[in-house]
């Protein structure tokens, strides 16, 4: 047995390491951790409750406003108010922006410049592989990059500027949209929809979301452009279905909360494919593995504070579970637990895994782009966007979101106007947790285990292509 | 300032961040930021979130440049430096190197010609400083407002430079790209920086110039509830007369800024922005806002405030507390077209 260290792990965001004992070129064991600890929760306790709008969006770049609507949502809670119609709609059009633009990051910048290295040279796809994806160099970065930036010009006119707006409020969204700014965000979806149809698809949106079963994606991508397919080539040419498979249990919040409910369903979806409903007092947090110092599991009841010499503990993240056990979070939860059809359908065969965690994403962004066009044509623009807060009350509030990697929740305990308390949990908290005080490994170390490394060691592409896949957020994750 | 290789050779590191500021400057450029940097002869050496080289081909790297094999023309920090607990930095650990930021920037800085602090947490320490500080965090060369930080006082870089803060949480795309850009062409020195380490072209401006609002500025018609349309300094907790940056001058995501977007500015660029609270709200002595225009004597701001106030034309005293245009520009008595 080898043990090997990998890091810095970079086209994440934020950094990582890994540690993986080795026999016989696979991988038998990974400890995963967290190198960064900012102190959030430390910082927000004994501040303003209103003062969480400017704090916590800050723990991330990536998904800021994810953090923003789950810190106003608690808040909202703590008000007993309801947000006006116009801004529930205009939150949802610019969280949905900024969870499609988190999704194209990731695709391009971050997860296929893997399949652009130097290893892949012997294949007969590299060269144009690598024309396309390489980093920094490819040629799909000098497409995605202005698309996204057009993108996030949705945030121009809902938020005012992205990452960091205060515009998510518990009311509503600060900004009332006129006749001429609706035209302006129709054509930034439109532009947007072009974007994906040219140069991710090669097809209309809705031939996409037609595709519901594994054999019909097959031929779909038969001979086509775009990137997407590219992606299924490759995934079928290094089997990246037998790549990482996760712990079984997948968990959604429910995103996009609109009159009709949650556009995304919440539950948890078993190994064997039921879904039931969230277990709303199931989640705790194990500090046994974490630099940190036991207060309760209880988020609504715990603190965080750091024990940087403790024995056996090897991150700053702690292990959230739900019900007990390690969950997978992210949009192949999302849309296995909404049912979307393909998703059902590829998840049938098996476990998450690194090609359908990659396929659950692009399909994502697609539905995201017809329910951007829909709430656009849903707000009435002669109506308030903000209702006025209240004072937040005393007690214990939640605000639970789905951020572009996965569930999001924010506990906040309120005294006297103030935070008494306020816990996070992040998505890849969830997902790259590392054990509880039964052992019992994370996600990610358990999508690991069985991991190919041949001679290449630390340097296995297999291990770079199993973490990314997840899409992690290390900057979220010990916050 | 073109390297031997006619190339200008940057390192890009992230410290205790949100990752933030690389989000907003990817942003940059209309082909993308990538095209951008090669076509100002920039060589991006190493970027956390976008570079291919990865584990022990970036230990190698940063070994090299440590030791002199390799130069070093720019070299970027994003994000505070965390030096805790006691010293060790053992908050924010450079993966699979055993060794922390804070030590990885105290062997690089003085290695690169010219270091540069993007966002504020890298200039002064920003968010992650805010309250008890719990992991000791600084900026590159401030703490707060005060001088010394991670690398001291009497730090300067190879060409004789301060570490130049481009402040900003996020900072504008724009900020962070023309900084880097004016160095390169050798036309930002040190008189062109703040007494913060701010560039000038920046920092010479205030976030109120250029405010939609202005108009109701003027006449002190303010907004009483977010994302009412007026001016958002008497009760909303604007700094915007404060907080320098050109912010109202250019457009952000195609169009937008804090106050366009209807919520205050919460002077993002100014040292110690974080430790503020209420940020919404303006804190009031005897009536009077606390903090006033910091060039103008409090007096004449409050006697030019009540005759301004008793000055205000209907259409703004109206629109100011209303999310839209209730009442049009015109001459009073105009008639509408039917
Ligand atoms: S300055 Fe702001 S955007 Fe930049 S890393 Fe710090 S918190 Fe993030
Ligand atoms: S809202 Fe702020 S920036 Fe705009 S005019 Fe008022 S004080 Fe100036």
């Amino acid at each position: 047995m080898t043990r090997i260290t990998v890091g810095p792990f970079n086209r994440v965001e934020g950094d990582l390491e890994v540690r993986l004992d080795i026999e016989s070129g696979r991988v038998t064991r990974a400890e995963v951790t967290a190198p960064l600890y900012r102190g959030f929760e430390q910082i927000l306790e004994g501040r303003p409750s209103l003062d969480a709008l400017v704090i916590a969006p800050r723990i991330c770049g990536i998904c800021s406003v994810s953090q923003s609507i789950a810190a106003a949502a608690a808040l909202r809670q703590a008000m007993g108010i309801a947000a006006a119609p116009n801004g529930v709609l205009a939150a949802n059009i610019a969280h949905a922006a900024e969870n499609a633009a988190d999704h194209l990051t990731h695709f391009y910048i971050f997860f296929m410049p893997d399949f652009a290295r130097d290893v892949y040279a012997s294949h007969a796809w590299h060269s144009a592989t690598a024309e396309r994806f390489a980093a920094t160099k490819g040629s799909a970065a000098r497409d995605a990059l202005p698309a996204r930036a057009r993108l996030l010009e949705i945030m121009g006119l809902i938020a005012g500027k992205w990452p960091h707006s205060l515009a998510f409020q518990p009311g509503g969204t600060t900004r009332a949209i006129e006749l001429g700014e609706r035209v302006r965000l129709n054509a930034i979806a439109a532009s947007f929809r072009g974007f994906l149809e040219r140069v991710v698809f090669a097809d209309k949106l809705e031939n996409v979301l037609a595709l519901s079963t594994s054999d019909e994606l097959d031929r779909w991508r038969e001979g086509r452009a775009g990137d997407f397919a590219h992606f299924l080539r490759l995934a079928d040419a290094l089997a990246l279905a037998d790549l990482g498979s996760g712990p079984g249990l997948l968990m959604s919040f429910g995103a996009y909360h609109d009159f009709n409910g949650a556009r995304f369903r919440a539950g948890v979806r078993t190994s064997s494919g039921e879904v039931h409903a969230l277990p709303s007092d199931g989640i705790t947090e194990d500090v046994s593995h974490a630099w940190m110092h036991d207060t309760s599991l209880d988020p609504a009841e715990s603190r965080t504070v750091p024990d940087a010499d403790k024995a056996d503990a090897y991150s700053w993240c702690k292990a959230p579970r739900l019900a007990g056990e390690p969950v997978e979070v992210g949009a192949l939860a999302r849309q296995a637990i909404d049912g979307q059809p393909l998703i059902t359908a590829l998840l049938a065969s098996g476990r998450s895994n690194v090609r359908n965690r990659v396929i659950a994403r692009l399909i994502e962004t697609a539905r995201l782009a017809l329910s951007i066009e829909h709430w656009i044509k849903g707000l009435r623009l002669n109506e308030p966007f903000c209702d006025s807060s209240a004072s937040a009350a005393d007690g214990n509030f939640v605000g639970l979101v789905e951020a572009a990697r996965g569930s999001l929740g924010h506990w906040l305990a309120v005294r006297s106007g103030r935070i008494e308390r306020y816990q996070i949990i992040a998505p890849t908290s969830w997902n790259f947790s590392p054990r509880d005080a039964d052992g019992v490994a994370g996600p990610l170390e358990q999508a690991l285990v069985g991991t190919e490394v041949g001679t290449a060691g630390a340097r296995a592409v297999g291990i770079q292509h199993v973490v990314r896949s997840f899409d992690p957020c290390m900057v979220c994750t010990a916050h | 300032m073109v390297g031997s290789e006619g190339t200008i050779r940057m390192l890009w590191l992230q410290g205790a961040s949100c990752g933030g500021c690389t989000m907003s400057i990817l942003e940059s450029g209309a082909s993308g930021w990538f095209d951008e940097l090669r076509q100002s002869g920039i060589d991006l050496v190493w970027h956390p979130s976008v570079s291919e080289q990865t584990g022990d081909e970036v230990v190698e790297l940063l070994e090299a440049i440590r030791d002199g094999r390799e130069r070093l023309d720019l070299l970027v920090l994003e994000g505070s430096v965390a030096r805790g607990p006691g010293l060790t930095g053992r908050f924010n650990m450079l993966a699979g190197t055993n060794r922390s930021i804070y030590h990885w920037l105290l062997d690089l800085a003085p290695l690169a010609d010219y270091v540069v602090a993007v966002g504020s947490c890298a200039a002064y320490g920003g968010i992650p400083a805010a309250g008890i500080n719990p992991t000791d965090a600084v900026g590159l060369q401030f703490e707060g407002s005060d001088i010394g930080g991670a690398l001291g006082a009497g730090f300067r870089s190879k060409r004789g430079l301060p570490v130049i803060n481009v402040a900003g949480c996020a900072p504008h795309p724009g900020w962070m790209m023309e900084s880097l850009l004016a160095l390169t062409s050798g036309d930002l020195s040190a008189d062109g920086l703040d007494a913060v380490g701010r560039p000038t072209f920046i920092a010479n401006h205030l976030a109120h110039h250029g405010c939609s609002r202005n108009e109701f500025y003027e006449f002190k018609a303010s907004a009483e509830t977010m994302s009412e349309r007026g001016c958002l300094m008497e009760h909303l907790g604007c700094r915007a007369t404060q907080a320098v940056g050109d912010c109202n001058q250019r457009s952000w995501n195609g169009g937008g800024s804090c106050t366009k977007g209807g919520y205050a500015c919460i002077a993002c660029t100014s040292p110690g922005f974080e430790s503020a609270q209420n940020y919404l709200q303006t804190a009031k002595l005897a009536g009077i806002p606390v903090g006033l225009p910091t060039d103008m004597p409090k007096a004449w701001f409050v006697a030019l405030a009540a005759l301004s106030k008793s000055a205000t034309p209907r259409r703004v005293r109206v629109n100011a507390t209303a999310d839209h245009v209730v009442v049009p520009p015109g001459r009073a008595g105009d008639k509408r077209r039917p």
